[in-house]
């Protein structure tokens, strides 16, 4: 009860004008900054920490966090319309989100994009609301053999999703993690696969220039290529009456996918290091295995829109939790938060809920408040998102081409990365014509520079013996989950090979 | 598309040797006392990108992938076509970057691609092309504090004019 009573007065001050008006702005700017290709919460938060010497650190605290959200909740906006992840916790949005876009059906991926981002920030914030000591605890108790099977359960996930071909599907994770790889040895910090001895390539390769190259270029080249340059597929209406039989379709058929997102994500998201993007694409994974439909996914399943967005919301309140209570950040977005706080004189930590009460309290009120009004303003806004998938393809496909080169550019600063987008779009064109998954590859560079320090931290842990990663109690059964996962479809492989023999004997 | 499906895992495999050996300027094995060298996650993860595409190499003796089945040629008259004109059409986007500044190279492509491409009318090409990088340039560098290449010393009047109304 004390809780509530806390949380109540939380609320009403997160209610108060200057803090509702923050509130507004923060989801509003949020919004159009995630929905920016190359542009993400990070960008937001960062470029706009100044303004929030302005306001009071209450106040400040509820803009950012609200800029979060809003940057949440864009980021689905690119991956649905334009089929470019502005953000690595938007990559899994893009297998459904796309394809149903492209049916002309993309009110119903933005909707249910809306819906399951609002009832996953709802439920992350009821847990954080309820379990934040205990959750923080357990987050704590994970250590590098712990991070390192979680990451290795969600490549499992991946060879899941990459369909029939295995091989390729393998080969495009491990082509990822070598490019994550790329730059500096993180623990010895010797120069490392600099590729043909270019200086270009000591500063490594981002997330973003992969993405960008493969979604913004590579895809678009591959759409030009099959549709012969003549894209009228997508016609979509926005009525007040599709957009209410929508919600009700996103509601229906989008449930299983909004629950699994909502707890799985807020539970990834709450481990120190690990962050939206492996919650996202596990929730993605696991409302595919547990469909009864899992022919749909990826083609246009609204169960495969709402795993992926209630996730990554879900994600990015559970992630708040380490950084609030531990003084952890879970994010990068997080970081900056963190930075924010101590500036303003709050130390993050386990006597923050005692010695700022107010604070914290006003803080997770306005998490509720925000998750509403992002919800409010999103929807809001979608016919603005809808009327631009009704250009001309011919206007719409330079337009994508250069948001990608100045989103690009905007986020590295380097042209040598703008070079690499154009390599990497032409070699995912010629990768795409012959069935490479690419989407693997695009979310194993992200997850490469956390799995391999905490592998060799484990290794060194264990003098190189690998049980490590068996015996210990959290790591060993998400470990053996992982193998299971990665060895079922090679199993399959030599049974169906073992039955295309036996009729030939 | 039979033919294309082998020479792409081949060059793959020349991809996955070429990163095994480049790995190798750090340790590639267990170090006592410091774990494994900084050269073996990506040398055995290179390990097994040849290994699968050997692989892929067998499904294609198999004639298992799709790619392996069609005697289709990878691009055809128009697929090449297209492939030259848009993904040429970009490269000399990032190229023209360093000369006329983001902004000038966002204004000629789009108008190359919206009116040469699109076949569009001109007045709507001209007026895309000018108003889109005007927009961009209030957000990237006005809104987001971002700023863009701005191109050879030549450009510097437009800017001079540009960044009086934003500072």
């Amino acid at each position: 009860m004390e809780v509530l009573a806390l949380l109540g007065d939380g609320m009403l001050l997160s209610l108060q004008p200057l803090n509702l008006m923050m509130i507004l702005i923060g989801v509003t700017l949020g919004l159009f900054i995630g929905a920016m290709p190359g542009l993400g919460s990070v960008n937001g938060v960062a470029i706009l920490l100044p303004v929030t010497f302005l306001v009071p650190p209450g106040s400040a605290i509820i803009f950012l966090a609200a800029i979060y959200y809003g940057a949440m909740y864009g980021g689905a906006v690119s991956s649905i319309t334009l089929g470019i992840p502005g953000a690595s916790t938007a990559v899994a949005t893009t297998f459904d989100g796309r394809p149903l876009a492209r049916q002309g059906r993309a009110s119903l991926a933005l909707v249910t994009a809306a819906l399951a981002s609002f009832v996953g920030g709802t439920i992350a914030n009821v847990l954080f609301t309820m379990f934040a000591p205990v959750l923080a605890s357990v987050a704590l108790s994970f250590g590098p053999p712990e991070v390192f099977a979680l990451m290795l359960l969600a490549f499992a996930t991946f060879v899941g999703l990459g369909g029939d071909d295995i091989p390729k599907t393998i080969f495009s994770i491990c082509f990822g993690l070598v490019l994550g790889a790329i730059g500096f040895d993180q623990i010895s910090g010797a120069p490392r696969l600099v590729l043909f001895d270019y200086n270009g390539f000591l500063q490594g390769i981002g997330f973003l220039v992969l993405a960008i190259g493969v979604y913004g270029i590579g895809e678009m080249l591959w759409t030009i290529d099959q549709t012969r340059g003549d894209v009228t597929a997508t016609t979509p209406k926005m009525t007040v009456k599709g957009m209410a039989s929508d919600t009700k379709e996103a509601a229906k058929r989008g449930w299983k996918g909004t629950m699994i997102g909502s707890f799985l994500g807020f539970f990834v998201g709450v481990l120190p290091a690990a962050g939206a993007t492996p919650g996202s694409l596990m929730s993605y994974g696991v409302a595919k295995m547990v469909s009864r439909k899992p022919e749909e996914f990826g083609k246009g399943s609204p169960d495969g829109v709402a795993a992926p967005e209630a996730a990554n919301n879900s994600a990015s309140t559970g992630s708040m939790l380490p950084m609030l209570t531990l003084g952890i950040p879970g994010s990068p977005t997080t970081a900056i938060l963190l930075g924010g706080m101590v500036i303003w004189g709050l130390v993050p930590g386990p006597r923050l809920f005692v010695d700022e009460q107010e604070f914290v309290w006003g803080l997770i009120g306005s998490f509720y408040i925000s998750n509403v009004a992002a919800l409010l303003i999103n929807l809001a806004f979608i016919p603005v998102f809808i009327w631009m998938l009704r250009m001309p393809f011919t206007i719409l496909a330079p337009m994508i081409f250069v948001l990608s080169i100045a989103g690009g550019y905007a986020a590295t600063r380097d042209m040598f990365d703008i070079w690499l987008i154009v390599l990497f779009g032409l070699g995912a064109f010629f990768m795409r014509k012959f069935d490479y998954p690419l989407a693997p590859a695009v979310l194993a560079i992200v997850l490469g520079p956390i799995a391999e320090p905490t592998l060799r931290q484990s290794l060194l842990l264990s003098s190189g013996d690998p049980s490590i990663f068996f015996t210990r109690p959290v790591a060993g059964p998400i470990t053996i989950i992982a193998l299971i996962l990665i060895f079922l479809p090679l199993i399959k492989l030599v049974r169906r090979l073992r039955d295309e023999r036996k009729p030939a004997s | 598309m039979r033919v294309g499906e082998l020479l792409t895992a081949g060059f793959l495999a020349l991809l996955s040797l070429y990163l095994m050996w480049k790995s190798t300027e750090l340790p590639i094995g267990y170090i006592a006392g410091t774990g494994p060298g900084g050269g073996a996650w990506p040398f055995w993860l290179s390990a097994i990108m040849l290994i699968c595409c050997v692989c892929i190499a067998f499904n294609w003796w198999r004639e298992t992938s799709p790619a392996s089945q069609s005697d289709e040629p990878v691009l055809d008259s128009h697929g090449w076509r297209s492939l030259i004109f848009v993904g040429g059409g970009i490269i000399g986007f990032v190229t023209l970057i360093t000369i006329i500044s983001m902004y000038g190279a966002i204004a000629v492509f789009l108008f190359y691609y919206i009116w040469f491409l699109g076949r569009h009318s001109f007045v709507l090409s001209l007026a895309i092309s000018l108003i889109t990088p005007i927009a961009l340039f209030f957000f990237f560098e006005g809104a987001m504090q971002i700023t863009m290449p701005s191109g050879l010393p030549f450009t510097d009047p437009v800017f001079n004019v540009l960044y009086d109304i934003i500072y």
